[in-house]
């Protein structure tokens, strides 16, 4: 059974479609990415899930049940880290635990493994503007484990990085899904960062957002471009992509 | 020291100089303008009678902060949340400072009586307006990525306002509550001037009268110096409250 489904998600915005009766599936386990031009209405689509928006028409499912949105079901990481600068590094990890009322010693003794584990040692006690963008990242990245939700949406979640962190922080990435067992769904434009990290790949379509082709990847992770199947995949995802025109809004 | 650290003193060196020689030179009587250096003299020799008077300004002050801190976060904080609220009550918020404190001064003391109760009342109505106004800015300037975040988080109102809206409003509020330290003399000083047997109203009221124009002026002086005294101690709080600012 799939983990997540959406069928016939429909979302109006000044009177045009964003999407409309769109459907979407994920299978427990699986890192699955949307990619399209900017501004297609990926982020929307995600707000609609998760319940910041809510769609106009479509059911949600989660795990066979029907839903107005995730909610709880989910963690929810976006493209800015949205550490709090009042807070070290530690209370900012433990923000999900104090707001959501958890067993703080559990919780404290959690967020010092995956300190530990995502190379944050020793910044425990450091302020966001004491360090940089990557570590800040990586962070929001404990934080978001830190909800301990099977599923995870990861909108543009490294797009603001430099090439080399942001290299760094995709073998990450990788380790939500085969060390901590999570469910991803991740939306990117970079056509690069999807071929190296996802199981299925989306295509979307400039709005109105449709999915125009899906992508099996089984190829085994960690992948590099030396591979010519992605190579080739690459070129024609680019192919299709700069073939349409993009949007401006969304 | 910097250039720019030596503007300030520079100047005040300039025009004091300047009085200081105009009054000399020009032969103006000391019960029309002093000179600053027998200003400075008589606030020092005079400040076992002054500062009886300054201790109870200050309280005034002091009491007049605490009651408009004790009322403007519960009344932003309250607004802020309830939107409806804060259109309902802005106009009798305005209005509240349209009114010159000089023409209610006299009521509040013919209520109130010639005590300290009138002057607090009259430093609260100053204070509370800036301190409330700056601080409900500072809430609603939230980042609205952060709200969708906490809100996503599942945080209850009072989890957010503790861990989100307070320190992000922290900023606005020290600014407003800057603005209402410094004009709270005002209210304080305008109570006095109307009806008080004590502070440095009263005192400079008092030896208008006589005409010890000197000792009107070391009371300025002294009034001066709190205003600032205090200006420095909320600058020194919100340094130490707002430590994680780069």
């Amino acid at each position: 059974m799939d983990m997540l489904q959406l069928s016939g998600a429909t979302k109006i915005y000044n009177g045009q479609a964003v999407f409309s009766n769109l459907d979407l599936s994920v299978s427990p386990g699986q890192f699955k990415v949307l990619v399209g031009p900017s501004g297609c209405g990926k982020s929307t689509l995600f707000d609609g899930l998760t319940g910041v928006m809510n769609l106009d028409r479509g059911k949600i499912s989660w795990k066979g049940e029907a839903l107005a949105h995730l909610g709880r079901h989910a963690a929810y990481m976006q493209q800015k880290d949205l550490l709090l600068p009042w807070f070290s590094l530690m209370d900012n990890a433990l923000l999900p635990a104090r707001t959501g009322k958890m067993d703080m010693t559990r919780m404290k003794s959690r967020a010092n493994k995956l300190f530990i584990r995502l190379g944050l040692k020793g910044y425990e006690s450091h302020h966001p503007h004491e360090v940089s963008g990557g570590m800040r990242q990586r962070c929001a990245l404990v934080r978001t484990l830190m909800f301990n939700r099977d599923l995870i949406l990861l909108d543009e979640p490294l797009s603001a990085l430099d090439a080399i962190t942001r290299r760094r922080l995709q073998s990450l990435l990788l380790l939500l899904q085969t060390e901590f067992n999570k469910t991803i769904l991740m939306i990117t434009h970079d056509i690069e960062e999807a071929l190296l990290l996802a199981d299925e790949v989306c295509l979307l379509s400039p709005q109105p957002m449709a999915i125009k082709e899906q992508f099996i990847l089984d190829q085994p992770k960690p992948r590099h471009f030396n591979d010519p199947d992605l190579l080739k995949i690459k070129e024609y995802m680019l192919a299709q992509l700069e073939g349409e025109p993009t949007c401006e809004a969304g | 020291m910097k250039p720019a650290n030596l503007i300030a003193p520079a100047l005040v060196i300039m025009i004091l100089g300047c009085w200081e020689a105009a009054t000399h030179l020009l032969e103006i009587p000391v019960f029309i303008l002093p000179p600053p250096s027998s200003i400075f003299a008589t606030a020092i020799i005079k400040a076992p009678l002054i500062l009886p008077h300054a201790a109870t300004t200050l309280s005034e002050i002091i009491l007049g902060i605490i009651l408009a801190l004790a009322t403007a976060i519960p009344l932003a904080i309250a607004m802020f949340a309830n939107p409806s609220l804060e259109k309902g009550l802005a106009p009798f918020l305005v209005a509240s400072q349209a009114i010159p404190v000089f023409a209610i001064a006299p009521l509040l003391v013919v209520w109130m009586g010639y005590g300290i109760a009138s002057k607090v009342f009259m430093a609260w109505i100053i204070i509370f307006f800036p301190i409330t106004i700056s601080l409900l800015a500072g809430l609603k300037s939230c980042d609205p990525e952060f709200r969708v975040m906490f809100k996503l988080m599942g945080a209850s109102f009072y989890d957010t306002l503790i861990l989100l809206y307070w320190p992000w409003a922290l900023p606005h509020f020290f600014a407003g509550l800057r603005v209402g330290v410094t004009v709270a003399t005002i209210g304080a000083v305008i109570g006095e001037w109307v009806g008080a047997q004590q502070g440095l109203g009263f005192l400079m009221i008092q030896s208008n009268a006589r005409l010890q124009v000197d000792l009107v002026f070391a009371a300025i002086l002294w009034l001066t110096a709190m205003g600032l005294g205090m200006w420095i101690i909320v600058g020194i709080l919100e340094k130490k409250s707002i430590k994680w600012k780069p």
